[in-house]
């Protein structure tokens, strides 16, 4: 193992976020407070609770949840792309590093990014509503296992990517929409029934319920079902990764 | 002393179907600059590239140091430095910065004394806080040489150095490739001015359509170089060659009216003025005569154009 490069990559991706601190952190920080301000104080005093929680602590796991999957989708995609737009990536295609060690890399940047964002999001969270951690232990493995997968699924978005307009198709117009669906704001018992069937083939669904019941002990689905599904998106990233690897899709000619 | 780098059989056939190597095949001695002449898209990029391992081969093998360049690449990796045609840089980094994450890519603990040397020598070290972006084309192609040289590599591949440079960058890539050698890094440069090649080159290959179609000494190259033709025309027609003017080693032409002489420029007589004077002494009067030179560039047009 190149330790070395990867430790490289990671300090100059990690460089790249203090660099550029009001787009990486201080945005999507400024957007989930809005989103509080609009969705927990103006429309959520409408809604007095879900569940027998209140819904201004009700979204908070939703919000996280919205913001850790755009957070990782973006900054790893943008993390490998950039490099191949400017072709800076021919160095560390040529340098003695495995795709292995380059993955752990940007992957490792973008996770650990997007992780702090969360983070800061749960924090400001605390300032407006109470909130309760009832299963600490699934919070964190819900947490770290959607930080890696999105991150993972960007990277590859990245070098799939061959402009930014492809760039930003996905954390725009699939990974928004299917998180705002898949019940970042409401229950999906809230639901017609009809439309709680459909919500089920949204995968988000089941990262989403599975992050709120670790907070407050309930869930839209089984704990057991949202485990294996963020467990099957892991999967689904690392082979296709795998298959990149092998056959250099994009990187080499 | 087995080569540096050792080149077999080596063919490149890219997805859209274009055989951009033919069953290359190349020795590269240790220590020694060379340099790879071909017309644009004769393949020398793509075998630079394949060598550094940004192409992945289709057949054939690469040894660097003895290490195979696919099973064994971090070994044959580490030892090479590339410093590609284009002039990719990441525009908001630092340069002392850049300099030293290409170093952290090769594995290596930072060594800020010899970035400091490298930087410069290479005259960018005023610029050592700038972003990328506000260094003018000359100092981006220099940094990107301190990039190359940042983990001390033993082999140093320029693809195209000065390519669309000024004259004044052209005579400092001259030197820092002087400088290099002799500090024992060995180097390949593409380029298709052959006037760089004559410059700095030990050994010339000339690539086209993605065979090596020539390797030589230089020295070898300069001495057909050297070599010119006097050719007379005469006045009247020659039947064949007198025995006074045997030593000269004259060709007649077919129909007698043309004497051809081969001499060297460089030689320290070149017998012109003993020719001449033989001449008239056997009674041959000619009307005109003119030499011409054998270059580097009509060897090069001459070997291309044969494979057309």
């Amino acid at each position: 193992m190149n330790f070395g490069a990867i430790k490289a990559i990671y300090l100059f991706e990690m460089a790249r976020t203090k660099r550029t601190i009001m787009q990486s952190i201080i945005s999507p920080v400024l957007s989930t407070t809005l989103y509080f301000v609009v969705f927990g104080a103006a429309i959520g005093s409408r809604i007095t609770e879900v569940d027998g929680v209140s819904y201004g602590a009700f979204i908070v796991p939703g919000l996280i949840m919205l913001s850790l999957m755009t957070q990782s989708l973006s900054n790893a995609a943008f993390g490998i792309y950039f490099p191949r737009f400017t072709g800076t990536i021919f160095e560390v295609l040529s340098a003695p590093v495995s795709f292995f060690e380059v993955t752990i890399a940007y992957v490792g940047a973008a996770a650990t990014k997007s992780i702090l964002v969360g983070l800061i999001i749960f924090v400001t969270a605390l300032f407006f509503v109470p909130i309760e951690v009832r299963h600490p232990f699934w919070m964190v493995t819900f947490f770290l296992l959607t930080a890696i997968t999105f991150s993972l699924l960007g990277f590859i978005i990245g070098i799939w990517a061959d402009n930014f307009e492809k760039l930003q198709f996905f954390p725009l117009l699939v990974v928004t929409p299917l998180a705002f669906l898949g019940g970042s704001f409401y229950s999906i018992t809230m639901l017609p029934e009809f439309w709680q069937k459909v919500t089920l083939l949204n995968p988000v669904v089941y990262l989403i319920s599975g992050f709120r019941w670790s907070f407050y002990g309930q869930a839209d689905v089984s704990l057991g079902l949202s485990l294996f599904m963020t467990c099957l998106f892991l999967v689904a990233s690392l082979a296709i990764i795998h298959w990149i690897f092998r056959t250099g899709y994009k990187l080499k000619a | 002393m087995p080569p540096i780098i050792s080149v077999k059989s080596l063919r490149k056939q890219y997805d859209s179907g274009f055989e951009a190597l033919k069953s290359v095949s190349l020795d590269i001695v240790r220590g020694e600059v060379f340099a790879l002449l071909g017309p644009n898209g004769a393949g020398k990029t793509t075998l630079i590239s394949t060598i550094c391992g940004l192409v992945r081969p289709t057949a054939g093998e690469i040894f660097v140091g003895g290490h195979n360049a696919i099973t064994d690449f971090r070994a044959a990796r580490q030892m090479i430095g590339l410093v590609p045609q284009e002039m990719p840089t990441a525009p908001f980094e630092k340069v002392i910065d850049t300099v030293a994450f290409s170093r952290g890519l090769f594995g290596l603990p930072s060594k800020p004394a010899l970035i400091e040397e490298i930087l410069k020598d290479l005259t960018l070290w005023d610029k050592r806080d700038n972003p990328i972006m506000s260094l003018s084309g000359g100092m981006k192609r220099r940094l990107l040489v301190a990039k190359a040289l940042a983990h001390e590599p033993a082999v140093l591949f320029l693809d195209e150095p000065t390519a669309g440079v000024d004259v004044e960058l052209r005579h400092d890539m001259w030197r820092l490739v002087g400088q290099l050698k002799d500090r024992g890094v060995t180097i390949i440069l593409t380029t298709h001015y052959i006037e760089e090649a004559e410059e700095m080159a030990d050994r010339v290959g000339v690539i086209n359509k993605g065979e090596i179609i020539l390797v030589e000494e230089k020295a070898e190259l300069m001495r057909k170089l050297g070599r010119k033709e006097l050719t007379l025309v005469l006045s009247e027609q020659l039947g064949e060659i007198p025995g006074s003017l045997a030593g000269y080693g004259l060709e007649l032409s077919e129909d007698g009216f043309t004497l051809t002489y081969g001499y060297d420029t460089r030689a320290e007589r070149t017998g012109i003025t003993h020719l001449l004077t033989d001449l008239a002494a056997a009674g041959i009067r000619f009307n005109d005569l003119n030499t011409t030179q054998s270059s580097l560039e009509d060897i090069f047009v001459d070997l291309v154009k044969r494979q057309a």
